[in-house]
């Protein structure tokens, strides 16, 4: 029997049709940018619950979209963490730099100092003011995107970069990709190349810490393309089974490289409410209320470190920039995409916040523009006396078969020794 | 200061692109964040922008060039303080390594002396010492009798007496003491908070104990068969097995898999296969693949101690077999050692796991053909114990491997490398491995003893490169 491409000859050919859906962002290079269907919510209306809640009841912020900053620039409602003009102006440096920084490595890898980078830009408060609302030792499981805690945690910039250019500083001995850190002393867990691996760690170390008797908690950041990933899905049940005292940070920045948050299922839900359904206390904030990150935060370290369980977290924002210095965003997404999001920019609504209450002016942010921009070149500088990559300022040679176990195996040390002796036979001048 | 600009690369895998267009000319003043020109790639258009302040000195790459190798110089600018432009230097080949070893070493010294030094006391320790021994059993030790289950058991148990930080984790390993009851007791004696069932998710458990090794705890992950662990791989092998040098030496991932591994008896082709091979290709994985009692429970305590993550493969067809153990109260055998399990002169028979039980009823077949079999235990895949096997080899100048698992890229593959690297003036015969065919192992009971290795296949092995066949 001969069937066509069409379905002719086949029985039941004339029945309706199924139809294929796959999902299309709403703008593609060069469309105008119209985000008017995106609910914006009243600043200062979201219920705040006990820390202590059965989960069902942060149900309803799932679907939300919990802020504090308002168009007039005032704190506004329950989620006010009511924090003093110190620390609001603490965060406001910290986020400046974080940005300075970026701006600078990643010119850095445009003149071929380092091969790689990846820029927070618009989402500086998902991480930083994030971590101001954990204990310094509280451990974090990050993303790739989570520069601003170890600033937030004062890793100095030096080291940073070390990593970045992969020199003779570099404590991480040249192993890793750039900006893959990784600070045990910051309580900062190694960053990995494969997405949401950190997200069952996260949660592992965290039941760890109970099982321990501790009172450290551990936070995780994962974007929301990799909720895709079957880790994230194990976290949340592990999560939620054992009562761990840990937070899941997703930060939605609408774009996973070039797929739009739809691939990742944000077309029918809200990222917090997968939360919902495994039990989990779930909360959705804006990401680009620096107040809103921090007291959504606050509230999940609080109900941790209480016994009450999990919580996650959406922090809805914008990714501003590419996805990292290999891509380029202007052959997949709309220009006008980052002027036109309606949540604004973290860094000037904080600033415009400090300068509402009268603690912040015009002059005092230029000046701490200037001198982010200063304190990372200084370091920029420094760091390139240890050498930039491919410049050959490397750990000894050695150090490659070290860390691979605890101790140093024989067969190791023994391919060690055959590697140095053959570099001194062909190089002997060296 | 005279700079150096040079051409970048846009990705980590670029290696060269085109210079498209210069937007600054010589003399030029830029400043940090001006766009100097555009680079295109297959990929994309990307604009180079300036880092520095500074003045263009010379062009060095027109507009229009293509295939700029990344890192070749493209033109020089004077730095701040305004210096004149550096003279043209000619264009730069990529740094030689000769040169990356000078600037290394000027930098991070290594002195000849002390690195020959250090070899001479390496090879001393390869050809002299190599790999720790078995600690001595003192004599007059009783002996008892234990099957292997309850060796893996007893392990456990110790080491949970011992280090409180050590708990176990896996499916059914509390309420109904394990799928094969390895875990037999367990949740009586230390309660639902050290012996902890879990979902029904391989690649959870091995995240979530990956994450508790790394908090501080010593987990010991049970799958229930390692053929469920492909879904943890990840975990186990680009998390746990790469974590201490990822972090460049700050993070540890102290943790045990164990579970049964290979061949069952008539559970097809998805539940019988050696993953010995798979894991023990991975640097920074212990692998280990015990055979009889005494060295299951010797090195599951071992890997329980160590401070590296390790994969500890055991055979659901040798739970219940039982040997006699030294009835100590501490025996911890050392990793990464082989053992001799039946000295012979003329064939060494290397093999590990359940191969080493047919091996050994291989070697009796073969008293009767007046051949005299030395049979090897590798016990760790990872380290692999070479120096006893090249020891053995010098001795009997023959050699075979007996592999429960498949022949290609296997551990037989590995022993018959290393005979040929280091062992080749001692053989008297090409080294032949005998192992399981090369097929998904069927269902039926007739087709999977024809898939599977047996002790009648190591004796014509052996006795092939005696030229005795």
């Amino acid at each position: 029997m001969a069937n066509g491409s069409d379905g002719t000859g086949q029985a039941g050919h004339n029945r309706p049709a199924l139809s294929f859906h796959v999902p299309e962002p709403k703008f593609r290079p060069g469309d105008a940018v119209d985000f008017s269907d995106l609910k914006i919510t009243q600043a200062g209306a979201q219920a705040r619950p006990d820390e202590t809640c059965p989960a069902i009841d942060t149900a309803p912020l799932a679907n939300d979209l919990i802020r504090v900053l308002g168009e007039d620039n005032r704190a506004h409602g329950p989620w006010d963490p009511k924090l003093d003009p110190d620390t609001l102006r603490r965060m406001l440096s910290v986020m400046a730099l974080t940005r300075a920084f970026d701006e600078r490595m990643y010119r850095g890898q445009r003149q071929g100092k380092t091969s790689f980078y990846m820029k927070c830009t618009g989402e500086e408060a998902t991480s930083v003011a994030a971590a101001m609302a954990l204990a310094a030792d509280d451990m974090v499981f990050p993303s790739y995107r989570q520069q601003g805690i170890l600033l937030a945690r004062g890793y100095p910039l030096i080291e940073m970069i070390n990593q970045i250019y992969s020199n003779r500083g570099d404590k991480l001995k040249g192993r890793q990709l750039p900006i893959m850190y990784s600070s045990r002393a910051h309580s900062f867990f190694t960053i990995s190349g494969n997405l949401a691996t950190q997200t069952p760690q996260a949660v592992g170390w965290a039941m760890a810490s109970a099982m321990r008797g501790d009172s450290r908690i551990a936070a995780t950041w994962v974007g929301e393309g990799s909720t895709a990933e079957g880790d994230f899905h194990a976290a949340c049940l592990f999560a939620t089974v054992y009562n761990a005292p840990v937070i899941l940070n997703v930060v939605n920045n609408q774009w996973a490289i070039s797929s739009f948050s739809g691939f990742a299922g944000g077309e029918r839900a809200t990222f917090a409410a997968r939360g919902v359904g495994y039990g989990i206390a779930s909360l959705r904030v804006d990401g680009n209320d620096a107040l809103a990150c921090y007291a959504a935060e606050q509230w999940a370290a609080n109900r941790a470190r209480a016994n009450a369980g999990p919580t996650l977290i959406e922090h809805f924002s914008y990714r501003a920039e590419g996805h990292s210095t290999s891509d380029d965003p202007s052959q997949y997404r709309s220009a006008q995409e980052r002027s036109e999001w309606p949540l604004g920019d973290p860094v000037m609504r904080l600033k415009n916040h400090l300068i509402a209450m009268g603690e912040w002016d015009e002059e005092r942010q230029e000046k701490l523009d200037l001198d982010s921009a200063e304190q990372v070149k200084a370091a920029t500088k420094e760091a390139e006396k240890n050498g930039i990559l491919g410049h050959g300022l490397h750990h000894p040679f050695h150090t490659m078969f070290e860390d691979v176990f605890e101790e140093l195996p024989w067969h190791l040390e023994e391919q060690a020794a055959q590697a140095i002796r053959e570099r001194e036979i062909k190089w002997p001048a060296a | 200061m005279a700079l150096e600009l040079k051409m970048p690369a846009l990705s980590p895998t670029m290696e060269e692109g085109t210079l498209a267009k210069w937007l600054v000319k010589e003399g030029d003043e830029v400043h940090s964040g001006d766009v100097i020109a555009e680079i295109e790639t297959d990929k994309a258009t990307m604009e180079f922008e300036a880092v520095d302040e500074g003045t263009i000195g010379k062009i060095l790459v027109p507009e229009g060039t293509e295939n700029v190798k990344v890192g070749e110089v493209i033109a020089t600018m004077a730095g701040e303080g305004g210096e004149a432009p550096a003279p043209a230097p000619a264009h730069e080949a990529p740094a030689q390594p000769a040169v990356e070893q000078k600037a290394a070493e000027s930098e991070a010294p290594e002195p000849s002396p002390t690195a020959t030094a250090h070899r001479a006391e390496i090879e001393h320790q390869f050809h002299n010492k190599g790999p720790a021994r078995d600690p001595e059993v003192p004599e007059g030790t009783a002996m008892k009798t234990v099957t292997v289950r309850e060796a893996l058991r007893d392990a456990m148990a110790e080491e949970m007496r011992r280090d409180e930080r050590v708990f176990v984790m896996g499916e059914e390993v509390a309420q109904y003491q394990g799928a094969y009851k390895v875990t037999q007791g367990l949740l009586d004696e230390f309660g639902p908070k050290r012996v902890i069932d879990t979902p029904i998710t391989e690649y959870g458990f091995a995240g979530i104990g990956s994450g508790a090794a790394m908090g501080g705890l010593r987990p010991i992950v049970e799958f229930m068969t390692f053929n469920f662990a492909m879904q943890a791989i990840d975990h186990i092998v680009n998390s746990a097995g790469k974590t201490n040098y990822m972090s460049g030496g700050q993070m540890r991932c102290p943790i045990v898999f164990r579970g049964p591994n290979g061949a069952a008896s008539r559970v097809g082709a998805q539940h019988s296969q050696n993953y010995g091979p798979w894991y023990a290709s991975v640097p920074g994985l212990i692998v280990i693949a015990p055979y009889d009692a005494a060295d299951a429970k010797g090195l599951l305590k071992a890997a329980i101690r160590s401070e590296d993550p390790v994969v500890f493969l055991e055979n659901e067809l040798v739970y219940g077999r039982t040997f006699d153990i030294p009835d100590l109260d501490d025996h911890v055998l050392p990793i990464g050692k082989a053992r001799v399990v039946k000295p012979g002169k003329d064939v060494t028979i290397v093999s590990y796991s359940i191969g080493v039980g047919l091996s050994l009823e291989a070697a009796e077949k073969l008293v009767v053909e007046g051949i005299d079999a030395e049979v090897i235990d590798l016990r760790t895949l990872r380290p692999l114990d070479k120096a006893t096997v090249l020891e053995s080899l010098a001795k009997t100048n023959r050699m075979i491997v007996a592999e429960e698992g498949w022949p290609t890229c296997s551990i037989s593959s590995e022993i018959i490398a290393i005979a040929m690297e280091e062992g080749f003036d001692h053989l008297d015969a090409p080294v032949l491995r005998v192992t399981d065919e090369d097929v998904p192992l069927p269902y039926a009971a007739n087709l999977e003893a024809l898939a599977l290795i047996d002790s009648d296949r190591i004796v014509a092995a052996a006795k092939k490169v005696c030229y005795r066949g």
